[in-house]
């Protein structure tokens, strides 16, 4: 497995792609601070970006290399290699490709600015982990879509509502459910509701230290154990390996079933 | 820095015309006085009562005349819980330099480590007082002075712990550089007129730094409340001048730096605000004026509720707070104006300073959470801004006659 | 060599092999041949572990290929659309390939044989169809394995190139290796192939030398003899 990851990364790692993903990071993070010069006021502002793009990204680029590298799979196919290993390689080497320009992009222009000297230090370790593990589960997701469906349009259209669905429909749908039955107590269930979805549960991962004092205003018992206590950063990142565990799983489980 | 105090207190009976120049008796476990009570019993008008370094095991010391306690080399009161430790009922009292632990608790009695009974002209300064229920207890008193005290609470709970400094029915008091921790209410104010709050630090109280109750035509300044319960509740009272405190890190449920509750005609001019679960809730206040503060990071920078009229906010500082301004009303007759918005992303064409589009400080968002507390989870995301965003241009729920017409472009300084 | 007993595989409702028994034994080119959607592809792929069948079962060297990859080793293939990941040099793919099998193999040799020197440091994106089909033949001969398929290996080759491959095929042949080639040029199979494999409907219809076919179908053109088999009853 090591031997593809290392060669789909390279290649990756030389893909125009990476690149643009790579500057693109450069330059938001160059803009931001040129901008306001301020690191708390960047990072909140990062943060909207990393929610939002960073699973888009993830989701597109992870659709469009699976099939893309379709003729390299078969290649490799015929080869003496596991199947699982050949997919789970070609998965890291993509969500690593993807992750280090993520780091790298947004870790520069910071570091540049005197990251390191800064009190947003943890904020933004917190805020690059998290994008990180967006990536790496949203990318899980499209190799996902992509091992199930032949047809690229579809496998695309299929990742673009995943996205669309996880990122803004499951919020509203949410939202409304707890406006619903606003009578009734939602504590459990709204953090329940948060867990089920990687993205809501990255941003409340941030939210818990950027926006404690909001969050702890609220009443509710459950809330405040969860926000009060490392318990919630813990709860958290576990569930987010969940999220990461899970569709690698599936992949591997689907890798060996599928016919090509 | 005992010999400093002492040449300061020394200067401070001065100041206050102790024209009498009265004796000296010193009191020391080897001494031929012994007790405090003895040498208080002893001494005559305008005396000066030397306490030497070492431990005084007494409680209830009635100073009933005009007398000077001073402490040297910080010597321990231990009242052993038995009940209040000193009283003061003569005027031109001065309590210096003493340490007073174990104050007796009780529910149906408010001890304290110094009490003042309708005196007037008194000094107490340079106090450490521990173990407390009470700290210093003013009770009709006038025209006194609290002066760089240190009170240590042990308090857990709101109903059997008392307050650091209470005044109730005072007049022209000044409470200056005293440090108050882990009591009920740091600072307490019940019926007291022009009272002096300043350079005070308030911490870590079950319930208030400070309390304002009835109370009018009082300052406060330079103070810093932070990590009390809330930060400071000024309920009742009238023509209060707030100015340059520190309001930080108040979080929790039902949290505040700043709770205006049925009060009127204050100003809150130069504070600072950061860190609060709310930065200000306002309840029934009216004829606020609120100039040049700077609300920090915190959950709700200001949060109105119920009628609140004629409330001016001019070029204050609304940095990161996760809500800027919350209502429960759609009716609006505050104004903001001139203020700087961090979540302003208007445009300044024509250079001068202002933004050309007004800002609607209150969000959608911020009217749902009103509504369901535990949308607050859907904080920051996507869903949010993008309503957010169509309230903004078409507002349905929030106040719309609720904007700050000219914001500022940059920071106010 | 392999052997394969009553294989089924169904796409969907499709079923595209209903029931092959075949066995090859070792040394000669075998063409499998039969017309567009036979399932000769499929055939291919199940012997290499791409395709998952539903039913039956294949053994290479006696050895089942369920949840098995280690047999691959001895098997090389030349898939039939040699497209490879855009980014990689020749050179990389090459030493990719030698990296992931770890055998002993004669690149260079093969190289210098196709005239691939000038194209080594050439991203793989860059090149034509006909080259790639070039590295492709390299990357799958570089290797000395006992048993090569060939998924229409004329793909997009001059004729000069075209020549060199059936030299090497021929070679290899000599040295004793079994080819299975699929191919839609008659001419080359004609050339080429010892016995055929014609599959027709999931099955195999008619399996034998270049002599038997042309004897049963009754034609004396191998071309017409391929074209006439489908028609001609099993029996006959």
């Amino acid at each position: 497995m090591l031997k593809i990851l290392k060669y789909s990364y390279y290649d990756l790692i030389r893909s125009r792609w990476s690149y643009v993903y790579f500057l693109f990071y450069l330059a938001l993070g160059f803009v931001l601070l040129f901008l306001n010069n301020d690191l708390s006021k960047a990072v909140i502002t990062l943060m909207n970006v990393i929610i939002v793009l960073v699973p888009l990204i993830g989701t597109i680029f992870g659709v469009m290399y699976f099939y893309n590298s379709k003729e390299f799979t078969e290649l490799l196919l015929a080869q003496p290699l596991k199947r699982s290993s050949i997919f789970l390689g070609q998965y890291f080497g993509v969500a690593g490709s993807l992750t280090l320009s993520l780091i790298l992009g947004l870790g520069i222009p910071f570091t540049l600015y005197g990251l390191f000297k800064s009190n947003a230090i943890w904020d933004f370790s917190l805020l690059l982990a998290t994008g990180a593990f967006l990536t790496l589960i949203f990318t899980a997701l499209a190799f996902n879509i992509a091992i199930s469906n032949e047809n690229r349009i579809k496998g695309f259209g299929y990742a673009v509502l995943l996205w669309l669905f996880l990122a803004v429909v499951y919020d509203g749908l949410f939202l409304m459910s707890l406006i619903v039955f606003e009578e009734y107590p939602l504590d459990s269930y709204s953090l329940l509701a948060t867990m089920l979805n990687p993205i809501d549960l990255s941003r409340t991962l941030i939210l818990l230290k950027l926006d404690i004092s909001a969050l702890l205003g609220y009443t509710g018992a459950v809330f405040k154990q969860f926000f009060g206590t490392d318990a919630g950063l813990m709860v958290s990142v576990a569930m987010l390996s969940m999220w990461t565990v899970l569709p690698l799983w599936r992949l591997a489980y689907k890798s060996k079933h599928k016919d090509f | 820095m005992m010999v400093k105090c002492h040449s300061l207190s020394l200067l401070v009976m001065l100041l206050l015309g102790n024209a009498v120049w009265g004796s000296i008796l010193e009191v020391c476990p080897s001494c031929s006085i012994k007790s405090i009570k003895e040498a208080v019993a002893a001494a005559s008008d305008f005396d000066t009562i030397l306490i030497k370094k070492g431990v005084y095991k007494e409680f209830n010391i009635l100073l009933n005349k005009p007398l000077t306690l001073l402490g040297e080399g910080l010597p321990l009161i231990d009242g052993e819980d038995q009940g209040e430790v000193i009283t003061i009922t003569a005027d031109q009292v001065t309590v210096d330099g003493l340490k007073i632990i174990n104050v007796g608790t009780s529910y149906t009695t408010d001890f304290a480590a110094i009490r003042v009974i309708k005196s007037k002209d008194f000094l107490i300064q340079n106090m450490v007082l521990e173990k407390l229920f009470f700290g210093i207890y003013l009770e009709k008193a006038q025209n006194g002075r609290i002066y760089h005290n240190q009170i240590f609470g042990d308090a857990e709970e709101e109903f059997n712990s008392g307050n650091g400094i209470h005044l109730w029915y005072c007049q022209n008091i000044e409470v200056d550089r005293n440090m108050v921790q882990k009591v009920r209410d740091g600072i307490y104010l019940e019926f007291s007129d022009n009272i002096n709050i300043k350079n005070n630090i308030s911490t870590n109280n079950v319930r208030y730094g400070l309390h304002f109750m009835f109370s009018n035509n009082d300052v406060y300044e330079n103070n810093t409340f932070e990590n009390n319960g809330s930060g400071v509740a000024v309920m009742f009272s009238k023509k209060i001048k707030m100015r340059n405190n520190n309001f930080r890190k108040n979080w929790g449920t039902n949290s505040y730096g700043l709770l205006l509750k049925e009060i009127n005609d204050a100003e809150i001019f130069g504070n600072v605000f950061e860190e609060n679960s709310v930065g200000i809730t306002i309840e029934g206040s009216n004829r606020l004026q609120y100039d040049n503060n700077d609300f920090i990071n915190n959950g709700w920078a200001v949060k109105v509720k119920g009628a609140c009229y004629e409330n001016v906010f001019r070029n204050n500082n609304f940095l990161y707070n996760s809500f800027d301004l919350s209502y429960n009303s759609k009716l609006n007759d505050n104004i903001f104006d001139h203020n700087f918005w961090s979540g302003y992303t208007g445009y300044d064409l024509d250079k001068n300073g202002i933004g050309d589009v007004p800002y609607r400080p209150v969000k959608l968002f911020s009217y749902i959470v009103n509504r369901t507390p535990e949308t607050i989870i859907l904080l920051r995301s996507l869903f949010m801004d993008i309503i957010d965003f169509s309230e903004k241009v078409s507002p349905i729920f929030t106040p719309d006659q609720l904007f700050d017409a000219s914001p500022l472009m940059k920071r106010f300084k | 060599m392999i052997l394969i007993e009553n294989l089924h595989k169904k796409f969907g409702k499709n079923e595209v092999l209903s029931g092959v028994d075949l066995e090859i034994k070792g040394g000669g080119i075998f063409a499998i041949l039969g017309p567009n959607g036979s399932g000769k592809t499929t055939l291919i792929k199940s012997i290499l572990g791409m395709v998952i069948p539903n039913k039956g079962a294949i053994l290479v060297d006696g050895k089942s290929i369920r949840k098995n990859w280690k047999y691959r080793q001895h098997i090389d293939y030349l898939p039939q659309i040699a497209n490879f990941p855009g980014n990689l040099r020749v050179k990389e793919l090459i030493r990719m390939i030698q990296d992931l099998r770890q055998k002993p193999s004669e690149a260079d040799q093969l190289i210098g044989f196709f005239d691939l020197k000038p194209f080594l440091d050439k991203k793989l994106g860059t090149l034509s169809g006909g080259t790639k089909q070039k590295v492709n033949i390299v990357l799958t001969f570089m290797f000395d394995s006992p048993l090569i398929i060939l998924d229409e290996p004329t793909n997009g080759l001059d004729p000069a190139s075209l020549l060199r491959l059936k030299e090497l095929i021929l070679v290899e042949k000599n040295k004793g290796k079994t080819f299975l080639i699929t191919s839609h040029i008659m001419q080359f199979v004609e050339e080429m192939a010892d016995e055929i494999v014609y599959l027709l409907e999931g099955k195999i219809y008619f399996r034998g030398t270049k002599e038997a076919l042309m004897a049963r179908t009754g034609q004396s053109d191998f071309e017409h003899a391929i074209a006439a088999i489908a028609t001609t009853p099993a029996d006959a």
